[in-house]
This record gives C-alpha cells, sequence and structure tokens, in this order.
C-alpha cells in the first residue's frame, strides 16, 4: 500500500507540471493586454502599462515566464493582483469558506442521499421508491441557480427566515442554505446511484449464502450488502468533493458567498491571470489528492481490491 | 480488522453533520441604536477595486467609492450637483498672466493618523503622482502643470510606436512651489481657465508623509485626510470605514461605520436590498430594470439621477469611407433617439442634442448637435445620396464585456431600417480589447463609446475626445478651427466666459460631426429603509457623507 501511495504521488509531479503549464499559458494567451482596460475610456499612460508589463514578466517569452512563476510559486509566493494584494491572502480568506460549503453540501448529499437509496431498495416497488424517484428527477432537472434563487426569495426575502445572502466570514449556520442548494444535484445522484447498486447487490449470490447461513438481516444488509454497494458512491462522492472544493460559481454568486469559485470567475473577468494561475494550480492538486484518496478507500471497503 | 478501518471515515462525515446542524442563522434589519455604528454598520454595495488605493493610481468607481470619502482635496464636488466648492483651500487667487495659481490653505487639518496637512503635502504629491518612473495611471491628469513634460516626457512615436520615451530628467515640476507651511504656488505652462474646476479630481488629493516613506505599509493600511478613515479590509470580501471625528470640512459624514460589502451578483444585492440587509445599491440588475419594476418596488428609496457623461457612436476617420461628412450626418439622422430611450432604457435616458452631457453644471449642451441628431428618415436618406451611398456592411463594434448589447442592437437596426443597408455588429470580448482596437485605430466601423465627465466644465467632454492632439482622440477627427475654439476658452479670463466658448466649440462638432451623439443614461441605486438620506455622485459612486440612519421606531 506505502508503494503505491508513493508511486501515485511521483505520477502527481508531471500532471501538476503539465496542467500548470497549460493554464499558464491559456491565461495570458487571452487575446489583448490586460492592463489595456485599466484606466477606463481615457485609456492608461504608456509608462503604466510599461511597467506592469515587466513586473509580471510579460515581455519575456512564455517559457521563461512559466520558469521565472514556477520559482516564485516553490519559494511559497503566489504573486500578487494587479491592484496590489498577495494571492496567498485571498486563498486563505476564501478556502475556509469554500471548505466549509463542501462539506456542508456533502454531509447532505451523503447522509440524505444513501439513505434514501437504501430505503427505497429494501422497500421495493412501491410509493416511497416512487417518491424518491420523481423527487430525485425533479432536483436534477432544475438548474442550482433556479433553486438557489427561489430560496433565495422563498425563505430569505419573503418569510425571512434565513439571511437571502451570506457575506464575509459566513458561520456554518448560515452556509446551511446554500450548502443544501448546492448539495441538492449530487444528492440525488446519490440516491439513485446507492438504489441501484443495492437493489443489484440484493440478488447477489453472496448476499443469498448470507441469508441462508443465518446471519440477522440488519447485519446481512450493513455489512454485506450496504458495503459493497458503497464502491460506486464513494468514487462518485470522492470526485464530487473534488470539484466542491473548486468553489461553485454559480451558488456562491446566488448567495453571495466569497469562496473559491467567485475568487476565480472575477480573476477570469478581470484577466487577472497571477489569480487565476495561483488558484487553479491548488485546485489541481487538491483533486488528485482527492482521487488517490477515493481509491486507497476502494481497499478499504472491497477486499478484492488490493494494490500491492 | 478491516471493518474498524471503514469506520473511520463514515465516523468522521457523521460528526461534521452534527457539527453543521448546530447554529442557524438570523435575521435581523430594524433600526436600532447600534445602526450606523461598527457592530452594525451601514452596508454598501462595492466589488474589488482593479487597481491599489492610492489617489494618483486608482481611477475606477470601486476605487473611488474608498477614495472620495478618504481624502479631500484643494476643492470636492457637491455630490448632488456636482458644483466644485473649495474645501482644503482657503482660496486660490490666479495671477495676472493668468498662468500662476497661488493656493492658500486652511490651517489645523490632520491625516487620519495626526499628522498636519501642509502645502508639501499637497506638491509631493502631485510630483509623485506625474513622475513616469512610479507609473501612476493618473500621471496625465497633471499635464497642464509647468514642467510636468521633464518628469512624464511623451513618446516621441505615439504610444504604438516602437521607440520608448526618454527617461524623465525631473522629479519634480517646475511649476510647483511652496511658499510655507499652508501655501503653494501652481505654475501653468499656458493659461487654463478652469483649472481650479479640475482639482476636485482625486488625483490631486495631499498625501502623509508615511505614504513616501513607507508605500508597502501604506497601501495596506491607508491613510487620508477625509471625512472617514480606514478601518478594516478583507480583500474580496469587505472594507469598513469609520467616521474621522477631528475632521474640519463641511462634508463630514454623520454615520459612524461603514461597511463596503463585494457584491458578485447585482441580483443577490437587489434581494438584500430589498430585505434590508444591504444599505446602499449603485447598480441595478436587468431582470428588476424590465419594465422599471424597480421602481414600483422600491418606491421614493429608488434614486435616479442624471449621470454627468455621455454615450456617443465614434467614427473611424482614419478609414477612408468615413471622411465624408454627408455619410456621418446621414448616420446620425437615421438613429431614433427617442425610441431607443423609451423602449432600451425604460426612460432612464435622456437623448443627446450634443456632445456635452444634459444637466451639466457650467453649461449643459444647448443643442450642439442641432438638426443630425433629429431623427428625419427623408433627410438620412438624402445625405446618404449626397454621400455617395454606402458600399457593403456597416458593422458596429462595441465591448461584449459591459451591458451595450441592447441598445446597439436597436441603433443597428434603426440605421438599417431607415437607410436601407446591411450593418452588422461586432462585439469585442473584453474592454481590454477593446481599448487597444481603439488605440490602434483598428476600428473598421463606427463604435460605442462612453465617456463621464471628470470635472464639472464642458471642456472635460471637448479638449480630451476631438481636439487634435487630445489624449483620448480615438476618431482622428483634426479641425484646426474646433483647437483654435478650444484654445481661445482656455484662455478665457473667467471659469464662467470659459465655459460659454467651450460651448461654442461643441457647436463646430455640430458642423463636422466626428461621432454621432446618443445618449446618457441615468445614475440608477437605492437605499434601504435604514437610511433616511442617501444618494450616488454623478459617478454612481454612493456619497458616504450624505447617509443619515433613520430614527429607530420609524
Amino acid at each position: 500500500m506505502g508503494r503505491y501511495i508513493l508511486r501515485r504521488l511521483l505520477q502527481l509531479i508531471p500532471v501538476f507540471i503539465g496542467t500548470t503549464f497549460i493554464i499558464y499559458s491559456l491565461v495570458w494567451a487571452i487575446p489583448g493586454n490586460p492592463f489595456a482596460g485599466m484606466c477606463g475610456p481615457r485609456g492608461c499612460p504608456p509608462a503604466f502599462i510599461e511597467q506592469m508589463t515587466q513586473e509580471y514578466n510579460l515581455d519575456k517569452p512564455l517559457p521563461v515566464q512559466y520558469v521565472l512563476y514556477l520559482g516564485q510559486l516553490f519559494s511559497g509566493n503566489f504573486g500578487q493582483t494587479f491592484n496590489g494584494i498577495e494571492v496567498s491572502t485571498l486563498i486563505q480568506n476564501a478556502y475556509p469558506v469554500t471548505l466549509k460549503l463542501a462539506t456542508i453540501a456533502l454531509v447532505f448529499e451523503a447522509v440524505i442521499g444513501i439513505a434514501a437509496g437504501i430505503l427505497t431498495a429494501l422497500r421495493g416497488k412501491g410509493f416511497v421508491d416512487n417518491l424518491v424517484l420523481a423527487a430525485t428527477l425533479f432536483l436534477i432537472a432544475v438548474p442550482v441557480f433556479v433553486s438557489g434563487f427561489i430560496i433565495q426569495v422563498v425563505f430569505g426575502v419573503q418569510l425571512e427566515w434565513i439571511q437571502p445572502s451570506v457575506g464575509s466570514d459566513p458561520t456554518i449556520g448560515q452556509l446551511i442554505a446554500p450548502g443544501l442548494v448546492l448539495g441538492s444535484l449530487s444528492m440525488a445522484y446519490i440516491a439513485r446511484l446507492t438504489r441501484t447498486a443495492m437493489f443489484e447487490n440484493k440478488r447477489a449470490d453472496y448476499i443469498r449464502t448470507a441469508t441462508a447461513k443465518g446471519l440477522k438481516p440488519r447485519r446481512v444488509v450493513s455489512v454485506h450488502m450496504l458495503r459493497n454497494s458503497l464502491i460506486p458512491v464513494i468514487t462518485f462522492i470522492g470526485t464530487d468533493f473534488g470539484a466542491l472544493m473548486g468553489g461553485a460559481i454559480v451558488t456562491e454568486g446566488v448567495f453571495n458567498i466569497h469562496g473559491i469559485g467567485g475568487l476565480v470567475f472575477d480573476a477570469i473577468k478581470t484577466q487577472e491571470g497571477v489569480t487565476v494561475t495561483g488558484v487553479v494550480t491548488l485546485l489541481v492538486v487538491v483533486y488528485l489528492l482527492m482521487n488517490l484518496l477515493v481509491d486507497i478507500l476502494y481497499a478499504a471497503l472491497d477486499p478484492r481490491i488490493r494494490y500491492d | 480488522m478491516r471493518k474498524r478501518r471503514m469506520v473511520a471515515p463514515v465516523a468522521a462525515s457523521l460528526s461534521a453533520a452534527l457539527l453543521a446542524a448546530g447554529c442557524g442563522g438570523g435575521g435581523g434589519s430594524a433600526v436600532t441604536e447600534a445602526t450606523g455604528t461598527l457592530e452594525d454598520p451601514i452596508t454598501v454595495q462595492w466589488a474589488e477595486p482593479q487597481s491599489e488605493l492610492v489617489p494618483t493610481n486608482s481611477n475606477d468607481t470601486n476605487g473611488s467609492q474608498v477614495l472620495n470619502p478618504m481624502f479631500t482635496g484643494l476643492v470636492e464636488y457637491d455630490p448632488k450637483s456636482f458644483e466644485p466648492k473649495n474645501a482644503m483651500a482657503e482660496s486660490i487667487e490666479l495671477s495676472d498672466d493668468k498662468k500662476t495659481y497661488t493656493v492658500k490653505l486652511k490651517q489645523g487639518w490632520k491625516f487620519h493618523n495626526g499628522e498636519e496637512v501642509t502645502a508639501d503635502n499637497f506638491v509631493r504629491a502631485w510630483n509623485y503622482g506625474a513622475y513616469a518612473g512610479n507609473a501612476q495611471q493618473n500621471a496625465d491628469m497633471f499635464k497642464a502643470i509647468q514642467g510636468f513634460d521633464a518628469v512624464h516626457p511623451a513618446d516621441p512615436d505615439g504610444e504604438s510606436g516602437p521607440k520608448k520615451p526618454p527617461e524623465p530628467s525631473a522629479e519634480k515640476m517646475s511649476g510647483l512651489k511652496v511658499v510655507d507651511d499652508h501655501t503653494f504656488t501652481i505654475t501653468l505652462k499656458k493659461p487654463f481657465s478652469v483649472f481650479t474646476t479640475k482639482l476636485g479630481y482625486q488625483a490631486f488629493s495631499p498625501m502623509p508623509e508615511t505614504f513616501f516613506e513607507k508605500k508597502e505599509e501604506f497601501v495596506k493600511n491607508p491613510v487620508g485626510n477625509g471625512p472617514y478613515k480606514f478601518e478594516s479590509r478583507t480583500p474580496q470580501q469587505s472594507l469598513t470605514l469609520t467616521r474621522y471625528k477631528d475632521y474640519k470640512g463641511e462634508d463630514a459624514g454623520s454615520v459612524d461605520a461603514v461597511k463596503l460589502v463585494v457584491y458578485n451578483k447585482a441580483q443577490t444585492a437587489y434581494q438584500d436590498l430589498k430585505s434590508d440587509n444591504l444599505d446602499v445599491i449603485n447598480v441595478i440588475p436587468t431582470s428588476a430594470l424590465a419594465d422599471n419594476r424597480w421602481k414600483d418596488e422600491l418606491g421614493d428609496r429608488a434614486i435616479s439621477k442624471p449621470r454627468m457623461g455621455i454615450t456617443v457612436l465614434n467614427l473611424p476617420m482614419y478609414k477612408e469611407k468615413f471622411k465624408n461628412p454627408d455619410l456621418r450626418k446621414a448616420l446620425s439622422l437615421a438613429i431614433d433617439r427617442d425610441k431607443i430611450v423609451k423602449q432600451v432604457f425604460n426612460g432612464e435616458a435622456t437623448a443627446a442634442t450634443g456632445w456635452i452631457a444634459p444637466d451639466f453644471p457650467g453649461g449643459p449642451d444647448k443643442g450642439s448637435c442641432g438638426e443630425w441628431c433629429n431623427y428625419d428618415k427623408a433627410k438620412a436618406k438624402e445625405y446618404l445620396q449626397k454621400a455617395g451611398g454606402f458600399d457593403g456592411q456597416l458593422t458596429l463594434s462595441y465591448n461584449a464585456d459591459g451591458a451595450h448589447k441592447q441598445w446597439i442592437t436597436a441603433v443597428a437596426g434603426s440605421i438599417r431600417d431607415t437607410l436601407g443597408i446591411k450593418v452588422g455588429l461586432n462585439a469585442v470580448p473584453t474592454f481590454g480589447t477593446y481599448q487597444d482596437q481603439m488605440d490602434n485605430d483598428e476600428m473598421t466601423g463606427p463604435f460605442r463609446y462612453g465617456w463621464v465627465a471628470d470635472y464639472p466644465t464642458p471642456r472635460t467632454f471637448l479638449k480630451p475626445l476631438y481636439t487634435s492632439s487630445g489624449s483620448a482622440n480615438n476618431t482622428g477627427y483634426s479641425s484646426e478651427k474646433f483647437d483654435n475654439l478650444i484654445a481661445k476658452a482656455d484662455k478665457a479670463a473667467t471659469v464662467d466666459k470659459a465655459n460659454q466658448l467651450y460651448n461654442e466649440a461643441a457647436s463646430q462638432l455640430g458642423k463636422d460631426v466626428p461621432s454621432i451623439p446618443l445618449f446618457t443614461n441615468a445614475v440608477k441605486g437605492a437605499t434601504s429603509n435604514r437610511l433616511a438620506e442617501g444618494t450616488l455622485n454623478s459617478r454612481t459612486v454612493p456619497a458616504i457623507s450624505t447617509f443619515k440612519v433613520a430614527q429607530a421606531g420609524e
């Protein structure tokens, strides 16, 4: 197992270099001088544009720029935005919020999704099954910005149960409603995924064996059936968490949460290449690590899977 | 064994779920004793400024939202009327040769860190702003001062040329001289009648000693001399200002603490304002603009006032086709401005009758565009014929990252239907690219251009845009007559006389039609129930000094 993990970690290096190079070159390849539009209709003095271009190494060839950037990155310096703010400060401010929001969404989708899946699979066809199927279909069909907006207007503006927006430094309580909105789509997928997997395993030979040898139904379901059925679900949750850590541009926008998604989106709009590359680099690392974690979890869930 | 291994991650996620269910958020927005204090500040919609918070290096609305209340210059503009009046200046007197101003400062004013504001603070700040080595965005603001060319030499072959401008030969402008602690003189290159009205622009703010000594520190913790002082900032989230209790000026604020909150979506800010979670907005989301829904929903809390700006369709006169004035006039005649104002802007705009914004202090436009700005189908066709028709497609350019598509489509439609020529649209993705194309004379057809007044005199709409050497002359228009009229106005004896002459110069544009004036759209915003008073200035910057908290129980 240890060697496997080491090998996987080593694989991260070329992936990391490849992705960051692509991101770096793409971001700065957006046509137009990013500084030309900064002074409004009057246009910027040439001295200003020249100094900024030099400061961000944009006058050098791309490979040189990239190497300079990487060197800076490895010395722990993410660089500064055009308005003189450390990108690391921005990340430090935004990441805890994204982490909180992602965790809430994940807990919500995992707990309710898996519970609904198990319930429908065990009950079999009937009212509950139909209800869950219809409800999940509805959630899948409704785009997040619609559900987010409806929740905001109904519970925030009309009923005043929650604040319509979250603002800076949110508490976990404030993030529950956005978390529900964010997790709702994945929750529907998880419910359906669990249900299907459970249905399949219900008829599997090893379940029949387990029942036949006289195990209690509770133990058959929880240890044998559920554990096997959870493998695809864990895969889904793992990648979903990776995606959630990348921020949720739409949900963050609707509830005015200052997370990673909004940070990247804003930076792209203003051609803040430094911020985009810095944050996305971090996201790449997080995503790769999440995938590794999922693979390791497989082994814990399924005794047949071994990596050494 | 294996079973236990699986339990751990599940348990971890469950405990997180329990934690999450802990506390709930509460509303609560009514006016209380604490409203407007640091515990419960008045909140204002904001977005991250593009540049660092230094007056000479910032010129976007978001930067002004912080710098305006933080700094008081020699002259300030009234947030309601945009009229200039002396603020830090006790008096500004002009010499007989009309070139030298003697500025006397009011005494006893202090920066937020306790440092006294002296003449030196102004002179050093302006020299810093002008010096090419500091690469400040607003450097051109100091152009009129004697010695500017030595500290900021011009590029010998223009911006797009390969040659670099020479190194500055001095660090200080020779036109600025400190006489004593509270007096300094400004000598201009040549007489400039409305120079004093220009001094209210934020680039002319004084800077404290700490700025020159520890700039890094200053940018994180800016210190000004205005009615509000910097309290704290979380980048990309919020910035808090508190009232400066020792402020000596007339525009002192009444609210103790104001928090500027970053909003990424206008829609969210609007919802928050409606439920009193946010107190001032300066953008109305498109969805609420439809059928003027925002005015119905907000009632007397809605703010709509004339903008000191104008939107025009610039014509690339560096292209052969557009050198013919008859074609330019035909295009102008073919645009039904009133219909566009009514249908696209729901009446929240004014159709242009000239090149100067309507309701402009110091000389609103007196119809300088004349007959060319009145929609006239028959005359438009007549002028098109005179011009020899138009072959091929007329392409209108605009930048797609602003809210321009709707009205420019309407303009294109109006031209097409009236003149019966092919009209297409070219959306340039970002304003940066758009600005580049304008600077390098790469426009192939008419292109959208918006201009907001920097200072309250008609000159701001004319000199930079239409004189041969104008800093923002994107049309390539060059008329000796017009240049002479502007030069004459610059030399006028009084501000009033000058403004009158500028208006006359505008009528010269009416003869040549170098660009097509379209409309001025309104400054739109709103305040919450928690504020009894509060307005935006004509540049859509919320005027924090004008805020007054509503009485509790109201």
